[in-house]
């Protein structure tokens, strides 16, 4: 088996030829597709020079994709940081044996992971600006940025407790009794010796996770935040360039999280000599890819669903 | 409370759940029979194909459901006039099964792909000197098994398929999202109760579809 894949042998000379026709085929297939596409398009009058030009120009960045960049980057970034600490909680939480509390922290976890974020989002919305904001404590224009930060800090701090909950899980009881056994508490064994190392596991899965936040942070624009979208859209507004605007904005966000997915790989191989724990990862809310060997690391994933997607 | 219980039989809530059910079940469907046909494409040793399947994988995964949902209403139908239905609400609800099904077919693939990945090269090997060819053994040794390998990553997907029916809110669908918007923003003081109500329902549909795919998974693990 040279080519890698269970369903196909190694092809011979007749096989070989038939995929050589088959790959010509397609190739022609997918140019004349391409070509249809284009030739309607073009008939639309979408491919004029300006206005592409409109949507990418100095003005553009300037004045709509910078500044719009900024704020999805922004909020991120923070609901990053804040959903490290609500999953390093509540993870630690569900794995103390103080079973009431751990109880309680079961219920929050899989709450914040059975409801769409964009429920979430909506909710946070009103509640910052018709609730909040009329007390004075915050601004009413900064209730979407604040209610996408909480929304997406309560969801993907859901998955991290999970994350760390698994990590922890990874490493083997050994670790946890030895700690046990020099007369630390099962707190001081958690604090000191298992979450930092399942941590080390984590981090590729941490920056996985990054890429599904920022992904969600585009649902900031249907409760009316100022993210790249909606700065896209605008400027698709004052040009009349929709089309070619927001396929610039996807065009950001799908290299922002190409690139993010490569570091990821870089990262979970580097880590990989540097634990006992499994540093592998998937791509982001993608199954696991491990080959022909349904081993330890892929069954810990399947068995906290890792496998969880947003848009 | 009694405003509660008197607001509920003023909006539609549960066709506004139904509406999203329906999301579901259709993009399901659509996404899973594209996903596979994405997976055959990768798994197949014609080098154009795997191209395509890769290539479609990494742009649709990296693209927000939002962007795809903003580009079905503002792009494929505002500006390139591309019309599925002379109903309006169709014509939205149409566009919404096909941004979601776009969308959720890249996630499809790779959970068929890890299915099939967990299937032994031994399997495959055996088939073949039992005198089975190409298609028998594909059809009738490799994926039963890849599909029991799947059924985790599948279930999570159609979980995550369900939740993210609620931004089709995004292409002008009255699903429950949107119903919710509208019903807060008359009714504030009861934002809570409207806001439980409507996670709650979230939670009788997507705790059931997780425990059943645990379930499954359980009954259907190929025994090594």
């Amino acid at each position: 088996m040279s080519s890698g894949s269970v369903l196909f042998d190694a092809p011979g000379p007749k096989a070989r030829r038939r995929i050589f026709i088959t790959n010509m085929i397609a190739v022609i297939l997918l140019a004349a597709i391409v070509a249809l596409v284009l030739w309607q398009l073009g008939n639309q009058g979408q491919l004029a020079p300006h206005r592409w030009w409109n949507a990418v120009n100095g003005t553009a960045w300037q004045h709509y994709l910078v500044p719009g960049l900024i704020f999805t980057l922004q909020s991120a970034l923070i609901a990053l940081v804040t959903s490290l600490l609500f999953g390093l909680i509540f993870g630690f939480i569900r794995l103390m044996p103080f079973v009431p509390l751990r109880a309680l922290a079961t219920v929050v976890v899989e709450f914040f992971r059975a409801v769409p974020v964009l429920v979430l989002m909506v909710f946070f919305y009103s509640f910052f600006s018709l609730v909040v904001a009329p007390t004075g404590a915050m601004d009413a224009r900064d209730a979407p940025y604040f209610s996408v930060i909480t929304a997406l800090t309560l969801y993907n701090g859901a998955v991290i407790a999970e994350l760390v909950r698994s990590g922890v899980r990874s490493l083997g009881k050994g670790q946890r009794e030895a700690a046990l056994t020099i007369g630390m508490t099962r707190g001081q064994s958690l604090r000191l010796v298992e979450i930092p190392q399942a941590l080390v596991v984590m981090l590729p899965a941490l920056m996985s996770q990054f890429v599904i936040i920022l992904k969600d942070s585009a649902l900031g624009y249907i409760i009316g935040f100022a993210e790249l979208l909606r700065y896209s859209r605008q400027l698709g507004a004052g040009y009349g360039n929709i089309m070619q605007s927001i396929v610039i904005a996807a065009i950001i966000f799908i290299m922002l999280n190409f690139v993010l997915t490569w570091l990821t790989q870089i990262l979970s191989r580097r880590l990989s000599s540097r634990t006992s724990g499994d540093t592998t990862v998937e791509n982001p809310g993608m199954a696991k890819q491990t080959l022909k060997d349904p081993s330890r690391s892929s069954r810990i994933r399947e068995d906290i669903g890792i496998a969880e997607d947003k848009p | 409370m009694d405003g509660f219980i008197s607001l509920l039989g003023d909006y539609a809530v549960v066709e506004a759940f139904w509406t999203n059910i329906r999301l579901a079940f259709f993009s399901c469907i659509a996404a899973f029979i594209l996903g596979f046909v994405l997976a055959l494409f990768r798994i197949s040793p014609v080098p154009s194909l795997q191209w395509v399947g890769t290539a479609y994988v990494n742009t649709v995964r990296n693209t927000p459901l939002t962007v795809i949902m903003v580009m079905g209403t503002l792009v494929i139908w505002g500006q390139l006039n591309v019309t599925f239905s002379s109903d309006f609400e169709t014509n939205f609800f149409i566009l919404a099964v096909w941004g979601l099904s776009l969308y959720h077919a890249p996630f499809f693939c790779e959970a068929i792909r890890s299915g099939v990945n967990t299937v032994p090269v031994g399997q495959a090997e055996a088939a073949r000197s039992i005198g089975l060819s190409f298609l028998p053994a594909a059809r009738l040794v490799v994926f039963p098994q890849a599909l029991r390998g799947a059924v985790t990553p599948i279930g999570n997907t159609v979980i995550s398929l369900t939740k993210n029916t609620t931004v089709a809110a995004a292409a002008s669908v009255t699903d429950i999202s949107a119903v919710m918007q509208s019903m807060i923003e008359l009714n504030p003081n009861l934002m809570i109760y409207i806001f439980l109500t409507v996670a709650f329902g979230f939670c009788l549909i997507v705790i059931p579809i997780g425990l059943l795919t645990t379930w499954l998974s359980n009954r259907l693990a190929v025994d090594r």
